[in-house]
């Protein structure tokens, strides 16, 4: 994965694979600590102990089509390379929380991307689907809840916003929001 | 692009308009694959351009989805097109200038863009 934007949307397709019907995403950048971590916590049905002990390994999946899964373990190895870490903490029945951990100015550090792209896909693609972003830089905070934006789009026709309207509104609002929040375009996040 | 909350009430109100004006497409539904495998072949820009594409066109009632890994990793990133009155079909190794022209081709005019298709199922 050439960002850990993408990686983030990986993780929350996990999440909707497990059933998820609330998924809070969270991006911290720590300079005095030299630190960047992800976090993505669902409310899924979780993993038992020997399967969430087990899934880094590129050999474990719940999938049927096929006897790999890479997602983990790319987040975990890319993590690693840049003297960073994985934690996997997930309780069955209750959901699953990811920790990924980067060295933020390590030359092996994926770049953070289009964070933009992957909320405004992962809202107009899931409109049943709870989803806050919390963006911090040192200090600052950027906050951005599935239910606020469809909200103030809401009462269309009585129906819910169509995908195209999200996804222009949560692309707009991501890029804007971390350029006021971060003073960093949200489409392209270092 | 949008930069507050008050400004997506205006972006509603204009596609409140817009609504009135269309019908009978309300049942195209479209997948992207989004699985690690889709994921990294390129998914998200194919998805984002579909999305682009619908929106220029105020095709807001088409619905877009997405789905995990369905086993075709080295065709993705895969789309699926379901289209009433058409069998569904599947498009592989889409890149964002492909998703636009199956949103022109397949999902307005629906006519199939045979040369990408992987498969098909009625």
């Amino acid at each position: 994965m050439k960002e850990i934007a993408l990686h983030i949307m990986d993780l929350v397709q996990n999440s909707i694979a497990a059933g998820a019907t609330r998924v809070e995403v969270s991006v911290t950048r720590d300079s005095a600590a030299g630190r960047l971590t992800v976090e993505v916590a669902d409310d899924g049905r979780g993993m038992p102990p020997h399967l969430a002990d087990r899934a880094v390994d590129p050999f474990v999946t719940t999938r049927t089509t096929r006897r790999v899964g890479l997602g983990l373990p790319l987040l975990a190895e890319s993590a690693r390379q840049s003297g960073g870490s994985l934690v996997i903490d997930s309780v069955e029945g209750r959901g699953t929380r990811v920790t990924a951990t980067f060295g933020l100015t390590h030359i092996d550090r994926p770049p953070l991307g289009d964070m933009a792209s992957t909320l405004a896909c992962l809202l107009a693609a899931n409109p049943g689907l709870e989803v806050e972003y919390r963006h911090r830089c040192d200090g600052r905070e950027f906050v951005l809840t599935a239910s606020d934006v469809r909200q103030a789009l809401d009462d269309m026709d009585g129906g819910a916003p169509g995908g195209p309207l999200v996804f222009r509104s949560v692309h707009g609002l991501v890029s804007e929001g971390l350029l006021a929040a971060c003073g960093e375009d949200g489409s392209q996040l270092s | 692009m949008v930069k507050s909350l008050d400004e997506l009430a205006k972006i509603r109100d204009k596609a409140k308009e817009a609504l009135n004006l269309r019908a009978g497409e309300k049942e195209t539904k479209i997948i992207v694959g989004m699985g690690t495998c889709g994921i990294a072949a390129g998914a998200r820009e194919v998805m984002a351009a579909i999305l682009d594409e619908l929106g220029k066109r105020n095709l807001t009632e088409v619905t877009v989805t997405q789905t995990g890994c369905i086993g075709l990793c080295d065709k993705e990133p895969l789309v699926d097109v379901l289209r009433p009155g058409q069998p569904r079909v599947s498009y592989g190794r889409v890149d964002a200038e492909r998703a636009r022209r199956i949103v022109t081709q397949h999902v307005v005019n629906g006519q199939i863009v045979g040369e990408w298709v992987v498969g098909t199922q009625s």
